[in-house]
């Protein structure tokens, strides 16, 4: 696993030298946020905004995704605590949807990190982006564009399983892969 | 302490039935106190309204509230005194008063209120201070909090924290509010609502606006809100994840947290969000910056050295130091505002607790026992710590004071509350 990771590194590091370095990564909401300016008021606001939805694309690939006989259904990548290392286990998984990715050049994803419960707030966002980056590098390396991939982080704040047990933790310690559109 | 939870109890549906709003009230209750209080009689103000709308209930309350005093009782002293001149001290020395304070409330002409108030020291049989304030009668809380605060500074030779208000977030099913509230937990505003999470609210060091962390389009993107005007602006809002927001000490600069160029990394930009530059490369994660209160460097959490550890940045320099070297997990650093240390979350086995640490000595001194303490704010006079913590699987404040002898807890029902930051002392 060890050779994967370091061999998965240093691809990654020479897919990052070849791409166009004018990717739009610099840019202010790039990933069409909403407007950021709520009504005025002293004690606003009903900021619940729609984000994603929308822009759906073409239902016919959106099917295959959906498929769950197809490994594209499997959307969540696991993490032992306090660590960032994408299991061997996860290749195939991650391999499908790097090969969907290369055949759809319209698809945008959003993977996004999860950390347990345990420890700062801030600190676990930054846990999270890092599992969310490992799943990128992975991507990367088997054909994924970068641009396509948008990685941040909910750190420890929306659990998917409420508990205070190593199962709810390990179930929480998680990457997902949301396609844009969905 | 079980007749004093239901007394909070009863107190807070009280205060929900009458308001007839749902907004999260907290309740102080102290769990823990200095064993060495100061006896303080507070007299009952002549011409105030009688109970807890009375300006020296308030007082009273605030001083309790602060762990360093106890109230000395007032029944049966008659004629009851309301000026310097009228203070019996032998009287008040019998039942075991250090201090006394007395005062009045009287109505102008105007509609206005006249509100005097004197400490004398009945020790040495000496007044203290004596002040007068005129104001209207929907300003008598804030002005038994300006008595408190003088009372405060009279007898511990620090300011009072009384007048200051507090932010919060709480979470109510799938519900994320931010709130600001007196640093009492008194009237509760709603500053922002949301059905994805908020966190990380840190106040400008005018008080005027806060600076938090939303994940209402489904990513974190940090937010400036002006308190009066209600109106926000996304200060970062960059591909990636945007985070950990601090003020610099002048309002001009936030440190924030950005993703955009790969790792989390600290940048500065100015409060608009105008010009984010990148303060150092770093492999690992850099996050949880917060300035010393000099402005010249940064405290910040790091995993370069392998665990995340608090590391200090000089700014004019790029130097960058290692500060916390004793266990594997020591996050959320929060300088002191005197510059002489900061507070901050330390990993015991698998308890999570607030401890300080002493620039000078590297002395850690651990305050709390976890077993879950998170996110600390330091009070603007350096004495109380507010934090968060659980009890029975639900999020809930507590504060400790800085030399680990005062606990108070601060209790929401049927609210999760979480991410408290202390907002600075008021401008005249």
């Amino acid at each position: 696993m060890k050779r994967f990771l370091i061999a998965a590194a240093m691809v990654a590091a020479l897919v990052g030298c070849s791409t166009q370095p004018s990717a739009p990564v610099d840019d202010q909401s790039t990933t069409g946020t909403p407007a950021a300016d709520t009504a005025p008021g002293t004690t606003t606001s009903g900021t619940t905004t729609s984000g994603l939805s929308g822009a759906a694309t073409g239902t016919g690939t959106m099917n295959a995704l959906k498929d769950p006989n197809s490994v594209l259904s499997k959307r969540s990548v696991y993490f032992e605590y306090d660590s960032f290392v994408v299991e061997d286990k996860y290749k195939p998984q991650i391999e499908a949807h790097a090969r969907y990715l290369s055949g759809n050049k319209t698809a945008r994803i959003t993977l996004q990190g999860n950390t347990d419960e345990r420890g700062s707030r801030e600190y676990n966002i930054a846990l999270g982006q890092k599992r969310a980056e490992a799943v990128k590098r992975v991507l990367v390396l088997m054909g994924a564009q970068d641009v396509v991939i948008e990685t941040i982080s909910y750190g420890k704040e929306k659990p998917r399983r409420d508990g205070h047990d190593e199962a709810a933790w390990a179930e929480n310690r998680r990457v997902d892969i949301v396609y844009f559109g969905e | 302490m079980h007749r004093s939870f239901r007394h909070a109890i009863a107190f807070v549906a009280l205060v929900f039935f009458t308001l007839a709003t749902a907004r999260a009230q907290l309740t102080i209750e102290i769990v823990g106190g200095a064993g060495t209080a100061v006896p303080i009689a507070i007299v009952p103000f002549d011409g105030e309204p009688a109970g807890p709308a009375g300006i020296s209930s308030v007082v009273g309350a605030d001083l309790t509230r602060s762990g360093l005093f106890k109230l000395v009782g007032t029944e049966g002293i008659v004629p009851r005194p309301s000026r310097i001149e009228d203070v019996q001290a032998a009287a008040w020395r019998a039942r075991g008063a250090d201090a006394v304070v007395v005062g009045s409330a009287r109505p102008q002409a105007d509609g206005r209120v006249e509100v005097r108030f004197a400490l004398v020291d009945v020790v040495k049989q000496t007044p203290l201070v004596a002040m007068v304030y005129t104001v209207t009668p929907a300003q008598f809380r804030a002005t038994a909090h300006k008595i408190a605060d003088v009372i405060y500074e009279k007898m511990t030779g620090d300011p009072g924290v009384f007048s200051t208000r507090i932010a919060y977030i709480t979470k109510q099913g799938s519900r994320f509010q931010l709130l600001v509230a007196d640093a009492d937990g008194t009237d509760p505003q709603v500053i922002v609502t949301s059905n994805e999470p908020l966190l990380s609210p840190r106040w400008s060091p005018d008080g005027t606006r806060i600076a938090y962390v939303s994940f209402e389009s489904k990513k974190p993107v940090v937010y400036v809100q002006n308190l009066a005007s209600g109106a926000r602006a996304a200060v970062a809002n960059f591909r990636g994840s945007n985070s950990s927001p601090a003020w610099s000490p002048d309002g001009r600069t936030l440190a924030v947290t950005l993703t955009k160029d790969g790792g989390s990394q600290l940048y500065l930009m100015n409060a608009d969000g105008s010009n984010p530059q990148r303060v150092m490369s770093s492999s690992g994660i850099d996050t949880e910056a917060m300035f010393m209160p000099d402005g010249k460097s940064v405290l910040f959490t790091s995993d370069r050295g392998g665990s995340p550890q608090i590391y200090r940045l000089t700014l004019g320099s790029g130097a960058v130091e290692r500060l916390t070297f004793d266990g594997s997990y020591n996050v959320s650093p929060r300088p002191f505002p005197d510059g002489r240390g900061f507070a901050f979350v330390r990993r015991d086995g698998s308890r999570f607790q607030i401890a300080v640490q002493d620039f000078a000595s590297r002395q850690v001194q651990v305050l709390t026992t976890g077993p879950l303490d998170e996110s600390p704010s330091v009070a603007p006079n350096g004495k109380l710590i507010l934090y968060a913590n659980e009890v029975g699987g639900r999020g809930i404040l507590a504060a400790v004071s800085s030399d680990g002898r005062v606990k108070q807890r601060l209790v929401a029902p049927a609210t999760d509350v979480r991410e408290p930051a202390w907002g600075p002392f008021p401008r005249p």
